[in-house]
């Protein structure tokens, strides 16, 4: 750590920095390199970039090349200073959330806000903070409210940069004898943020006024000190002030450790080549993404759709009645493949967002990915905005995924997230079959929910809010070369952790009464989608207390890869006015599980109002003490023929817990007998089963047989289909309002839905005056954009009119080939010129 | 760091013989130059007939080439769906799962799509009745054709490799 030497006052060191840039200032000298204003810099940083095809023009990494062991040094030492901060500030934390499930990250990023090295955790905000910064660069905070040394800034608007408004992120600049050299910046995920309802993500607004407060890229302090009015500030927008002050004191410890990391190895190393280790990092990171994409992929054209419900038809406690809808997410994911190995993603077609708050702008998609990436195309690189650089993003504006409305809500932006990017797993995992690295290929990730979220008065008479985040851990997709990992991660937290159960019990008023594997969450395949878990929790010594569900019901967006299927969706299970009390007292049975829901065991066990409902959301609602709720978090998708599945890893799915065992003839045509009522496994399922392997074979011949009896060529399938279509029939509204929605977001998907279904040039489907009001209503609404100073780079979410031609054409319809698609403007069109020293 | 694993080590992988720290090493070490050509190879050798693998396509699908220089689509079992950049799918048989009956027997009450909303297509090869994919979507929704791939970049500028060809028919 940086020694300052105690003169008396706190931080001498800044304090001499800050009147180095005040006189700089009063001579016109900018904060920039070389005296440039931080504008004037990331301008020719944007044209030193174009131009060469390499980042800030770095065609060559002269200190990797000239020093290898000293440019790896310094990347690991700056790397295992950001893990650093990331594993002792989080002890600063007094949520679970941050302390136990680790949903914290930190990032060092360049004076133009290009991340140069990421610690561990929710690496989404790799580029999330990256956008703030450019915002506040791009809107001249260097002249207003000025960037000095010492300044704290805070954001979590997510339309400036950010995924929804609990990940609430502080930034700080590092100086170096008057010059900005770097920020450090840090993001939790916060409890509350005073949302219409309590917990981080409330669901039942209909705008950004429901979905909390939200903090546009402000400064909060400086001489590295709060405000006072900063201070008197957010405690009152928030139902747990405590938390808040201590998550913001654990993101500032985090920032003063990275801040003290860069000053020592600068003293080290010396100022030069540390801005020359963090220009050559983000374009070596550049180069490796392509390299390790051509090393491990095919190029070409990836596509595939995930959908997602949101239904609020019927939901009480709206905040308006025109939210009185049901909302489907439609997103078709096309990935090419560039011949340099770039990415182009693409999400033409995607239909308008929505009056709910899983609306997403880009940082919110590129963050997402980018966690995606991080986990799959460059695990052991360098992990930094390097990769950015190497891809291109086409997010329709007026879409959900890009609302560019400052209007819409985006508190759980990852309900549509998280659905949106299951088919890139796919896209990943179908380049790396061709390539023959199987070990990489997982059929994808598990719609994170549910998400236990509510508050009232607690346990100790205070305001109090809750968000189990046991949704950090969940069934993973399955693998190619084994099972998905049961109730294991998230996507959005690769060290995701469901925490203890007894440390949530300290601070939520919402005792476990029981704790398992959910069988049957996983999808079925030669390799299971990993299974998820459930918790059945009740709720004690609270007064006015709200929970609600979030999760999909109707739709589920993991699709299953070469044969496996999907994951099971979810269900809302609750009991309220229940006899539990008597129960405990009389030490009766009571329900600790729900792991079938069809055998009628949770029923038999409690006597109330049970409410059991296919769907998956649930706005707000009152529970009293001794009401119960159902947490069920979800599983992964399959992968293979279900038939292929050795029949013995059946058997040992029942034991474990993962497979009910009804399912093993229906899914996997395995037939098994139950041997002893006594025995217990590992499992739910009571009794001890074995497979009879000589029926199961008899089986499995007779299903083969039965497929080809049952199913139907797909050309006959098709002749009834566009029939139906234009028919209309056994179409409802909720579908056809999302098809009407695409289509008149993108012309693209309108002609390529009509010809695909040989559809007249009119035709349009037929929707309820419901459905066409609300349709209408939206698309009048227009863009509120929120930059209105971009710089090059960010011209892409903003100048693509819906009546021009997109960037990215759509590209399914039949007579197109991968040999038409444009080449790539808005990045680099050259090839490597140099590989990079290894392999990634 | 292997630039290349021995062969037997890439069969024990297409033949599922090896051993989860196996496996764990291969994700977590540098990956292997000459993969493709190693798994091309064995695979070549697993499969009944002569037709050359271009390029692994799905679980079960080759892209190889035939003698008139057509590249097809066809699985391990011999069945020939289509032209390499046509839609597999179109050749294939389908059963779909759009009622709460066809649900069940895959998924518990409750825990499976709305049939309304959601349904599940199911692509089977006409040759071997082996299940080939899945997708879930819309009522409605067209054809996902998955991957198109960019072979001849792949082999002339990925791997500098020329394409693999059929020997022509005899007469």
């Amino acid at each position: 750590m940086s020694t300052e030497p105690d003169e008396g006052e706190s931080f001498p060191r800044m304090r001499r920095e800050k009147e180095t840039v005040r006189e700089q200032q009063q001579e016109g000298v900018g904060i920039g390199w070389d005296g440039q204003t931080l504008r004037e810099q990331f301008e020719a940083l944007e044209e030193e970039t174009e131009e060469t095809g390499h980042y800030a023009g770095f065609e060559k990494l002269e200190l990797k090349q000239n020093n290898p062991i000293e440019y790896e040094q310094m990347f690991a030492q700056l790397r295992g200073d950001l893990v650093n901060a990331r594993e002792t500030s989080k002890e600063v934390a007094a949520t679970p959330i941050v302390e136990q499930e680790g949903e914290l990250c930190y990032g060092l990023f360049t004076p133009e806000g290009d991340s140069i090295a990421v610690s561990t955790g929710i690496i989404v905000h790799i580029h999330t903070m990256s956008e703030a910064i450019k915002y506040m660069i791009n809107h001249d905070y260097e002249e207003s409210p000025g960037i000095e040394p010492g300044d704290i800034f805070v954001n979590n608007d997510t339309h400036v940069g950010d995924v929804h408004a609990c990940d609430i992120m502080t930034l700080i600049p590092i100086f170096h004898e008057g010059e900005l050299v770097a920020w450090a910046g840090g993001v939790n995920h916060v409890i509350d943020t005073g949302a219409i309802g309590p917990g981080s993500m409330n669901v039942s607004q209909a705008s950004r006024f429901g979905d909390g407060a939200y903090y546009t890229a402000r400064k909060v302090g400086e001489d590295l000190k709060l405000y006072n009015s900063w201070k008197k500030d957010y405690p009152d927008k928030t139902r747990t002030p405590d938390f808040l002050k201590l998550d913001e004191r654990t993101r500032m410890t985090g920032c003063l450790m990275i801040r003290d990391a860069v000053k020592d190895i600068i003293d080290e190393y010396g100022v030069e080549q540390f801005k020359q280790l963090s220009r050559e990092a983000i374009e070596d990171g550049r180069r490796g993404f392509r390299n390790r994409i051509k090393k491990t992929m095919l190029p070409g054209t990836y596509r595939g759709a995930s959908f997602v419900d949101a239904l609020y038809e019927g939901q009480d406690n709206l905040t308006r009645a025109y939210a009185d809808e049901n909302h489907l997410m439609h997103a078709p994911s096309e990935l090419h493949v560039r011949e340099d190995g770039s990415f182009q993603v693409s999400f033409e077609g995607a239909n308008k967002w929505g009056w709910h708050p899983y609306n997403c702008t880009p940082a919110a998609i590129q963050g997402g990915i980018w966690v995606m990436l991080t986990q799959t195309v460059i695990p052991n690189s360098n992990v930094n905005d390097g990769a950015y650089y190497s891809c291109d993003f086409h997010l329709p504006v007026g879409s959900w995924a890009n609302t560019q409305n400052t209007e819409t809500a985006h508190a759980y932006a990852w309900h549509f997230l998280v659905s949106a990017w299951a088919p890139l797993w796919q896209h990943l995992s179908r380049g790396y079959y061709s390539r023959g690295f199987w070990e990489e290929i997982n059929a994808g990730n598990a719609n994170t929910s549910n998400w236990l979220q509510g508050g009232g008065i607690d346990q100790f008479d205070k305001l109090h809010a809750v968000n189990s985040f046991e949704s950090a851990c969940e069934g993973v997709g399955a693998r190619y070369v084994e099972d998905g990992e049961p109730h294991a991660a998230a996507i959005w937290n690769p060290e995701g952790d469901m925490g203890d159960a007894e440390v949530w019990e300290m601070t939520e008023p919402l005792p476990f009464l029981g704790r398992a594997v959910k069988p049957n969450t996983g999808g079925a395949g030669r390799r299971a989608g990993g299974a998820g878990f459930e918790s059945m929790r009740t709720v004690k010594d609270v007064s006015r207390w709200l929970l609600y569900e979030m999760g999909n019901g109707y739709m589920t967006s993991d699709g299953g890869l070469f044969g496996g299927y999907p994951a099971a969706s979810g269900y809302i299970l609750n009991a309220q006015n229940t006899d539990l009390e008597e129960r405990f007292e009389n030490q009766e049975d009571y329900p600790q599980h729900d792991l079938d829901p069809e055998s009628g065991d949770f029923e038999s066990k409690i006597n109330g109002d049970i409410t059991r409902r296919p769907e998956g959301i649930s706005t707000p609602k009152e529970f009293d003490d001794y009401d119960m709720y159902l947490n069920y978090l979800r599983g992964g998708s399959g992968l293979g023929d279900p038939l292929e599945r050795e029949p013995e890893d059946v058997v040992a799915d029942i034991h474990d817990g993962y497979v009910l065992p009804r399912h093993a003839k229906d899914a996997y045509a395995v037939v098994v007998e139950k041997v002893d009522d006594e025995a217990k496994h590992n499992s739910a399922v009571q009794g001890e089963w074995e497979l009879d392997e000589e029926a199961t074979k008899e089986l499995r011949e007779e299903r083969m047989q039965e497929r080809a009896e049952t199913a139907k060529p797909v050309t006959e399938w098709y002749e009834e289909q566009r029939d139906r279509i234009r028919t209309e029939t056994d179409l409802i509204d909720d579908v056809k309002k999302t098809y009407e929605s695409s289509m008149r977001m993108s012309k693209q998907f309108a002609e390529f839905y009509h010809e695909f279904w040989e559809l007249p040039e009119d035709f349009e489907f037929t929707l309820s005056e419901k459905a066409e009001k609300s349709l209408e209503n939206r698309f009048k609404t227009g863009l509120k954009q929120k930059w209105d100073n971009p710089t090059k780079g960010h011209e892409t979410w903003l100048d693509v009119g819906r009546d021009d031609e997109p960037e990215v054409p759509y590209t399914w319809t039949a007579g197109r080939t991968i040999q038409d698609l444009p080449t790539p403007d808005a990045s680099f069109n050259d090839m490597t010129a140099e590989p990079a020293t290894d392999d990634d | 760091m292997p630039e290349s694993y021995p062969r037997e080590h890439i069969e024990d992988l297409v033949d599922d013989n090896l051993e989860w720290n196996q496996l764990h090493d291969m994700m977590s070490d540098f990956k292997d130059a000459d993969r493709f050509q190693q798994v091309r190879d064995v695979l070549q050798e697993r499969v009944d007939w002569d037709d050359p693998i271009i390029i692994p396509y799905a679980d079960h699908l080759y892209v190889v080439a035939k003698p008139d220089n057509r590249w097809v689509i066809k699985c391990d079992c011999g069945h020939e769906f289509c032209e390499h950049d046509q839609n597999w799918k179109m050749d294939a048989l389908i059963n779909v799962r759009d009622s709460e009956e066809d649900y069940l027997e895959i998924y518990p009450e409750d825990m499976h799509p709305h049939p309304d909303y959601m349904e599940l297509r199911e692509f089977f090869c006409p040759g071997c009745n082996t299940l080939l994919e899945v997708t879930n979507v819309m009522p409605g929704y067209p054809l996902i054709h998955e991957f198109e791939p960019d072979i001849e970049t792949f082999y002339s500028e990925w791997i500098e490799e020329p394409i693999p060809t059929a020997e022509p028919e005899s007469a």
